[in-house]
C-alpha cells in the first residue's frame, strides 16, 4: 500500500494538521455513516439492501486505508458478495415491490434507535478507552495477509476455534431445521 | 513522476486489454460456434471472414433507443449494467500476464481481490432483475442469486487449495512458487474452479438465469441498446477473467519453455485455450435445470473441492 507511506511519522501527530489519508478516512467514514442511516430509514426494502452494499463497501475502503488489505477483500467477498446477495434473494423470493414498501416502518423504531445508540456508545467508549492516544504507524504494513495469519493462529487460536465450533453448530442446526421441513409433504 | 507515469501506462494497458480481448473472444465464439454447427458465421462485415462483426454490432447497439420501462426503478435499472461490467475491469488489474511485474498492480491478497470483485459483479444481474419490474426478469434474478450461493463455496475452496499449496494468496506469489507437477496435483481443484466459474458467468450449460428460450434472457429482458450491449460485454469479459484466473491458478500462467521472454505468450495461449473450451462446452451441452445445478454443486463440486483441499494439505505436510 503506497497510501500508508504518506502518513508523517514526525513529532506529535496533532489532530489539527491531519494528513491526506486521515482526511480520506474521515470522509469515507462519514459516507459509511450516511449510507448506514439511509439503509435503516429508506422506505424501499431493496434500496435498503443496496445502501447496505455501499456502507459495507465503504468499510472495506476504511480497512484498505488502514493497510489491512486482506480484511478488506474478505469484507467485500463475504458481506457484499454473499450476505447481501442472500438478503436480496430473500427479498425477491418474498416481497420486494418497486417503490415504497407499505410495511417498511416498524413500530419498534424508537426502541431500535435507543438500542443502536446504546450499542454505539458502548463500542465508542470501549475503543477510545482501549487505545486512547496510541499512534498506529501505518508505514510498516501492519495488516498484510501474513501478519494477520501469524496473529490469528499464534495469539488468537482459542477464540478462532471457539468461533468455528459456533459456526459449525449453526450449520448443523440449519441442516436439521431444513430437513425437518422437507419430510412433511 | 516515473511511478505516476508507470501507473498510468499500466492502467491504459489494462483498459486496452479489457476493451479488446472480450471482443476477440466474442468474435471467436461467433466463428467457432458456426463452424461446429456446419455454418460459416459472419462473413461480410469488415471483409476478411467477417472480422468486424462485433464492431458493427456495437454500432448497431449504440444507435438503438435506450428504453426504461415506466414501471421500473429508474436509477437502479440504469446503474445495473455498470455494476455488472466494472468489477471485471478491476479484476484484470491484479492478474499477472508475464514474469517480472508484467501486470497492472501486484496485490498482497490478489487472489481474494479477484474473487471478491467478481462476486460484486453478480449484484448487477440481481439489480437488473429486480429493477426491471418484469416477472421474467425477477425469475432470472432469483435464479442468479440461487446459483451464486451454490457455486461460490466450491470456487473458493478450490482457490484456497492452490493458495495453500503456494503458501500465499498473492497471484504473483502463487506463480512464483509454481512447479509443473502442480498441474496433476491440483487437477481436481482446477476442474471444480473452472466449472464453478462457468456457473458464475451463467454460461451454458449453467445459463438457467438467462435461458432465452424459457425466461427470455432473465434479468436482461427489458434492456435495449447500449446497456444490453454492456451486459453482453460483461459476459465476455467474465470469460476472459475466469479463463485467465484458471490459467494462473491451475495451469501455471506464464510458465513454459522460454518463460523469461515468451511468458506473456504462454499466458495468452492458456487463457485463450480455456476460453475456446468455454465456447466448445456451450455448443456441446444442453442447459441444466436449476435444481440439477444445485445438486451438482452440493453433492459433487463441494465434496470434490474438500477432497482436493485435504490432498493438498497431506502433500504439503509430507514434502515440507
Amino acid at each position: 500500500m503506497n497510501l500508508a507511506a504518506v502518513v508523517p511519522l514526525d513529532s506529535t501527530h496533532g489532530f489539527l494538521s491531519p494528513s491526506g489519508v486521515e482526511i480520506v478516512f474521515v470522509l469515507v467514514g462519514l459516507g459509511v455513516l450516511g449510507a448506514a442511516l439511509l439503509t435503516v430509514t429508506t422506505k424501499q426494502l431493496v434500496h435498503a439492501a443496496l445502501w447496505l452494499v455501499v456502507a459495507l463497501g465503504g468499510l472495506a475502503i476504511e480497512y484498505l486505508l488502514l493497510t489491512a488489505e486482506f480484511i478488506a477483500w474478505v469484507q467485500v467477498l463475504i458481506y457484499v458478495g454473499a450476505v447481501v446477495v442472500l438478503v436480496l434473494f430473500g427479498l425477491m423470493l418474498t416481497r420486494a415491490p418497486i417503490g415504497v414498501s407499505p410495511d417498511a416502518d416498524s413500530g419498534n423504531r424508537w426502541l431500535a434507535l435507543g438500542v443502536a445508540l446504546a450499542a454505539a456508545a458502548t463500542l465508542v467508549t470501549l475503543v477510545v478507552d482501549a487505545f486512547r492516544c496510541t499512534w498506529i504507524d501505518l508505514g510498516t504494513v501492519a495488516g498484510s495477509t501474513k501478519a494477520n495469519g501469524v496473529t490469528l493462529f499464534r495469539y488468537w487460536v482459542l477464540p478462532f476455534e471457539a468461533l468455528s465450533v459456533l459456526l459449525l453448530a449453526a450449520l448443523v442446526g440449519a441442516i436439521v431445521l431444513s430437513r425437518r421441513e422437507k419430510k412433511e409433504p | 513522476m516515473t511511478t505516476t507515469l508507470d501507473a498510468l501506462v499500466r492502467c491504459i494497458a489494462v483498459l486496452l486489454v479489457f476493451l479488446v480481448f472480450p471482443l476477440v473472444i466474442g468474435q471467436t465464439e461467433h466463428k467457432v460456434m458456426a463452424h461446429m454447427q456446419g455454418r460459416l458465421g459472419p462473413m461480410y462485415a469488415g471483409g476478411f471472414h467477417g472480422w468486424a462483426q462485433l464492431v458493427a454490432d456495437g454500432v448497431k447497439f449504440a444507435q438503438k433507443e435506450d428504453v426504461v420501462p415506466s414501471g421500473a426503478d429508474r436509477k437502479i435499472f440504469q446503474l445495473a449494467p455498470a455494476v455488472a461490467l466494472l468489477p471485471y475491469l478491476l479484476a484484470l488489474v491484479a492478474i499477472p500476464l508475464g514474469p517480472g511485474g508484467l501486470l497492472g498492480q501486484s496485490l498482497d491478497a490478489g487472489l481474494f481481490f479477484v474473487l471478491a470483485v467478481m462476486g460484486v459483479g453478480v449484484l448487477g444481474s440481481l439489480m437488473a432483475g429486480w429493477a426491471s419490474a418484469n416477472k421474467f426478469s425477477l425469475l432470472g434474478g432469483i435464479r442468479t442469486a440461487a446459483q451464486l450461493m451454490a457455486y461460490e463455496l466450491p470456487m473458493l475452496l478450490a482457490a484456497a487449495s492452490v493458495a495453500m499449496a503456494a503458501g500465499t494468496v498473492s497471484l504473483t506469489g502463487i506463480l512464483g512458487a509454481f512447479h509443473w507437477w502442480w498441474v496433476p496435483w491440483q487437477i481436481v481443484g482446477g476442474f471444480v474452479f473452472f466449472v464453478s466459474g462457468l456457473a458464475e458467468l451463467q454460461r451454458p450449460p449453467f445459463d438457467m438465469p438467462v435461458a432465452d428460450s424459457e425466461i427470455i434472457f432473465g434479468a436482461y429482458t427489458e434492456y435495449t441498446g447500449l446497456r444490453f450491449a454492456l451486459f453482453l460485454l460483461s459476459e465476455y469479459a467474465g470469460i476472459l477473467v475466469v479463463s485467465a484466473l484458471t490459467a494462473v491458478l491451475f495451469l501455471g500462467g506464464w510458465h513454459g519453455p522460454m518463460a523469461g521472454s515468451l511468458g506473456w505468450l504462454w499466458m495468452l495461449l492458456k487463457t485463450f485455450a480455456l476460453a475456446f473450451l468455454v465456447i466448445w462446452i456451450r455448443v456441446t451441452y444442453p442447459r441444466l435445470r436449476e435444481d440439477q445445478l444445485m445438486r451438482f454443486a452440493w453433492t459433487v463440486l463441494i465434496p470434490l473441492s474438500l477432497a482436493q483441499l485435504a490432498l493438498t494439505g497431506i502433500v504439503k505436510v509430507v514434502i515440507s
